[in-house]
């Protein structure tokens, strides 16, 4: 129906005559209402359910739902801005097929792995669940049991977890999502710097001269982060943006240096930059003599596949991979020499002009500059080395840790810092950057959680590759996948994730607000409730922790995670799951049960249900009767506390529109390792980077290695595959709000037209694409806001429907086991 | 299971032409062949956005929609949404030189172009102090207004719009 504004008001007619007329109307005929206890809204903040920027957001409900979102002004990530996922907020949780009661495979009303999903209650989930665990403990011990989590989960979730695998089920293999997103990150980190996570923050932005996007395309993927770099270069016009990345996309509107480079060759194009430095005499040697140190790392370090794979066997280093050794700065700057500006165009095809333009932004010593990245080289095959070789660049030229010089590593996740990282929900981590492999770490873990010594082993557990593996060859039986969708977000999901997941000898378990493709692949499926349905807190990248309050309840008989995870611990008892060894050291906790030891009766249940403010929902905290969430988050915090991991006391997180750690003395850290700025800084010693037992950072030795699969003869393209701005991943969440699947429904592959041409193809053409693992069906986009150069197609991996991830390979850096999705054979038939 | 039903039927198939029944048979095949399409449809796969296909099979994709070009406005499910696009931006160019769409939603170009000016929101810096000029932090258009393609949802939603409860709640006032 389409009227003109002539014809609207005529149809309002009759109306519009009796409010002139003066006819008192009864209210419920004005058009227009106003009485304050119909049009109140109830506002609460929240941080926002997407991306690692951690936007505050402001959250209305009225009558039990949530009506609308908006920015929250008062909060200084985002200063009352959203991206348009972050506006469509409010309708996530209402997707017409939310679970909403557990659904198991059934046969003739009992378990059956080819049955179909029929409806059962919490009850019989739990019991099913206990069953399969249990039976898997006996038959093959704690190694069979693995979990995977996720940088979606809320620290206490992701807390809850870790005790519960590393300490109950004494098993290491619980690793999160945000393995595939940003353990490399953490691995350059801990390399580098000895301790996880960013020196900066995000204010270094608008104190910078010069921002450098390495392969990340923030444009989409951190929108507000975007919004503040174009603010930042637009109303200071000598700031400088670079974007560096293997096709041209949204990003490259707002760069005055952008540059396409070959896959793989960043490490090339980074070594290239500390050769400048060198060459050009722009050394910040006052910096590099009192605050670092040189090593060279190991080379031919394999590429992380099934240690049968003809590439593993022929890595001289594949068991050797972090090993270096020490180097001085002259040795360095030899080693760096091979990478002339010359030799490292003709490898990258960017344009010797374009290298050194790019190379003086860093060599200039009146320019301050942040450096950004996130998945272009954290899934990479060489993830770690090259956050290691970017950190070398900041570190010749000393721009770091001061307002506006930041090496920032973005994350994806709105709490991959905060719940995985921090958390520690890794399969060889412990919380505060502590490892099980170390003996006084677990020993601090053990009492802090007050059990008995030897209780965590001290051998990693499978990573998030090796879990799908695991499940395949049938060594992982008990499964339970909570916060995440992997059956669609894996690599090779054809050849590994699903035969593991349908693996006749393994019981699989989704937790899931949605009916998800992992959901489908799982034998019970948990309906799970999220965001703003519960209480939590999440970490972003600028190590900024915000909470909030349960503002909704979950629909029909969904639970978190949380519950979840604390409900299940009830079905065990201390003799069921550890060895009698073990118990005869702390003879109390025999008979009791998981609930009681790790949850209740140790430092989690000290907060009573009082402290919960009465007109505040918490359904897990009313159910098992005291704050939970309060309670893992402050024996969490005991971890981190004077460990330059500080956390303020949680009540105050409900205050604040987040705090960034370490929170000393009530006051947050902006810049850490800079005497002033970091309470941990020794006095007098300027720059300390005391992750390091010497207190200087290493800058490292490494060269350019090729990927370990590149386009041939019969597989001619690389596959790119990554997010687009309306979708949230794999879409679980976004494809569920009709505005974002509308403007972004299905995922393309963006091809050269030239390519296309080729080929015989043209724009919309029904393709199939094909790698060595698999093959997908799309249509061809040849315009749009991804320009691919000839001889690389792109295709994001949101679409359920078309999963791209069944042409990726598994293949992983071997230090950081994270998956490189950046960087793949196919070649693409038409239909 | 179906490849079973199908199996048997054809062995009948055999039996019963020797009796000249074709005509009972037929009935009888056809029978048949509605129940292995039920076998077929009760297999349950559960993920809505796969629309019950195989994890390891895939539905035909379908042809690429067109943007919804209408220039009608869309109502917005709270007030401070930002509007969708009611028209195609194919060619806008928004980048370091230029910016299409203010070339008709600035607050100087809208008598001309008669398209709505850019909310005062736009005008404000990150401190909340309003500019002569949109905000350089709201420059890039599309990171928060999409146009919508001419496709339906796949899944439906179930928000409620704060309208309807307040309608809701005069009702139930006015009925009291």
């Amino acid at each position: 129906m389409k009227l003109d504004r002539r014809e609207f008001m005529k149809a309002n007619a009759v109306a519009a005559a009796a409010a002139v007329a003066g006819i008192c109307v009864p209210a419920t005929a004005t058009n227009l209402i106003t009485g304050s206890n119909q049009t109140r809204l109830k506002w609460d903040k929240a941080p926002c359910r997407f991306c690692g920027t951690g936007c505050s957001v402001n959250v209305a409900t009225m009558d039990g739902k949530v009506v609308a979102t908006h920015g929250d002004i008062k909060s200084p990530v985002n200063k009352g801005l959203n991206c348009i996922k972050g506006y469509f907020l409010s309708k996530i949780m209402y997707g017409k097929d939310r679970l909403i009661s557990p659904m198991l495979r059934m046969k003739n009303g009992k378990f059956s792995k080819d049955g179909d999903f029929e409806p059962i209650s919490w009850e019989q989930a739990f019991d099913i669940m206990a069953e399969k665990a249990k039976q898997t403990l006996k038959d093959k011990g704690p190694t069979a049991i693995g979990m995977f989590g996720s940088g979606q989960w809320t620290v206490m979730e992701g807390y809850a977890a870790v005790k519960l695998m590393k300490a109950g089920f004494r098993s290491n293999n619980i690793d999160p999502n945000a393995r595939h997103c940003m353990a490399s990150a953490v691995g350059g980190f801990m390399r580098t710097f000895g301790i996880d996570e960013p020196m900066g923050c995000y204010d270094d932005i608008e104190a910078t001269d010069a921002m450098v996007l390495w392969g990340s395309n923030m444009s989409e993927m951190h929108p507000i982060l975007w919004t503040r770099i174009t603010d930042r270069r637009l109303s200071a016009p000598h700031v400088k943006v670079a974007v560096l990345s293997t096709y041209t996309h949204r990003s490259f509107d707002l760069a005055d240096n952008g540059m396409i480079f070959t896959p793989q060759t960043d490490l090339a194009i980074l070594n290239f930059i500390a050769n400048y430095i060198i060459q050009n005499k722009k050394v910040n040697f006052d910096f590099v003599n009192k605050h670092t140190n040189f090593r060279l790392g190991n080379t031919d370090i394999g590429y992380g596949l099934r240690p049968e794979h003809p590439l593993e066997k022929k890595a001289k280093n594949a068991d050797k991979a972090g090993g270096s050794k020490k180097i001085n700065f002259k040795q360095y700057a030899k080693f760096v020499s091979q990478y002339s500006a010359e030799s490292v165009s003709k490898l990258s095809g960017v344009s010797v002009k374009k290298l050194n333009e790019l190379a003086e932004l860093y060599a200039d010593p009146n320019k301050k500059v942040c450096s950004f990245w996130t998945m272009g080289f954290n899934q990479h095959t060489r993830g770690v080395w090259a956050n290691n070789l970017i950190y070398n660049i900041h570190l010749l030229t000393g721009k770091i840790s001061t307002p506006g010089n930041s090496p920032f590593s973005l994350t994806g996740q709105p709490s991959a810092c905060g719940t995985a990282r921090e958390v520690g929900t890794f399969s060889h981590r412990l919380p505060a950057d502590m490892v099980v492999a170390n003996p006084k770490h677990r020993k601090k873990a053990e009492k802090i959680w007050g059990l008995p010594d030897g209780t965590i082993p001290p051998k990693p557990g499978y990573h998030a590759v090796l879990q799908n593996r695991m499940l395949k060859d049938g060594k992982l039986n008990f499964y339970w996948v909570q916060c995440n969708n992997n059956m669609q977000a894996a690599a090779n999901i054809a050849q590994e994730a699903f035969p593991g997941y349908r693996n006749p000898n393994n019981f699989i378990v989704v937790s899931d607000p949605y009916p998800t493709v992992t959901a489908q692949a799982a034998d019970l499926v948990l309906p799970t409730a999220m965001w703003v349905e519960k209480e939590g807190a999440y970490g972003n990248a600028e190590r900024r922790t915000q909470s909030w309050y349960q503002m909704v309840n979950a629909p029909g008989e969904a639970r978190s995670d949380l519950w979840q995870l604390v409900e299940f611990s009830k079905r065990f008892t201390t003799d069921e799951v550890w060895s009698k060894d073990l118990l005869d050291k702390k003879p109390k906790l025999k008979g009791k049960t998981l609930f009681e030891v790790l949850f209740k009766d140790s430092d989690v249940g000290k907060f009573p249900l009082s402290e919960v403010p009465e007109e505040r929902l918490n359904q897990e905290s009313r159910d098992f009767g005291f704050y939970i969430q309060k309670g893992l988050f402050e024996e969490y915090a005991q971890f981190g506390r004077g460990k330059a991991h500080d956390l303020a006391p949680y009540d105050r997180y409900h205050q604040e529109r987040g705090l960034r750690w370490p929170v000393v003395d009530g006051k947050e850290t902006l810049w850490r390792f800079k005497e002033g700025s970091d309470p941990y800084v020794k006095p007098g010693a300027d720059f300390e980077f005391y992750g390091k037992p010497d207190g200087r950072a290493i800058i490292f030795a490494l060269p350019y290695e090729p990927a370990p699969e590149s386009p041939d003869e019969e597989y001619d393209l690389w596959l790119s595959t990554g997010r687009v701005i309306e979708h949230w991943h794999t879409g679980s969440m976004t494809q569920r709000v009709p505005e974002l699947y509308k403007a972004m429904p299905d995922a393309l592959v963006y091809m050269h037209p030239d390519d296309a041409k080729k080929r015989g193809m043209r724009r919309g053409d029904l393709v199939k694409i094909s790698s060595r693992r698999g093959s997908v069906q799309t249509r061809i986009e040849t315009r749009g806001r991804n320009q691919v150069p000839v001889g690389l197609v792109f295709m994001p991996f949101f679409d359920a429907s078309r999963l791209v991830n069944k042409l990726t390979l598994d293949a992983t850096d071997p230090l950081s086991k994270e998956t490189d999705y950046k960087k793949c054979a196919v070649k693409i038939e038409r239909v | 299971m179906n490849q079973l039903i199908a199996k048997r039927s054809l062995a009948n198939n055999e039996l019963l032409r020797s009796r000249v029944l074709t005509r009972l048979f037929s009935a009888l095949f056809l029978f048949a062949a509605v129940l292995s399409q039920m076998a077929l449809s009760t297999e349950k796969e559960i993920a809505t956005l796969r629309d019950e296909t195989a994890i390891d099979d895939q539905k035909r994709p379908a042809v690429l929609p067109k943007v919804d070009n209408s220039d009608i406005k869309k109502t917005r499910n709270y007030p401070m949404q930002p509007p969708l696009i009611p028209h195609t931006v194919r060619g806008y160019e928004v980048n370091l030189k230029v910016n299409k769409c203010m070339s008709c939603h600035s607050r100087s170009r809208t008598e001309d172009s008669q398209a709505p000016m850019v909310s005062v929101t736009h005008f404000m810096d990150r401190d909340g102090n309003f500019l002569a000029e949109i905000s350089p932090r709201r420059y890039f258009c599309n990171q928060c207004h999409v146009t919508q393609m001419k496709t339906k949802e796949l899944v439906e939603n179930t928000f409620v719009d704060m309208h309807q409860l307040m309608k809701e709640k005069q009702s139930k006032n006015s009925n009291r």
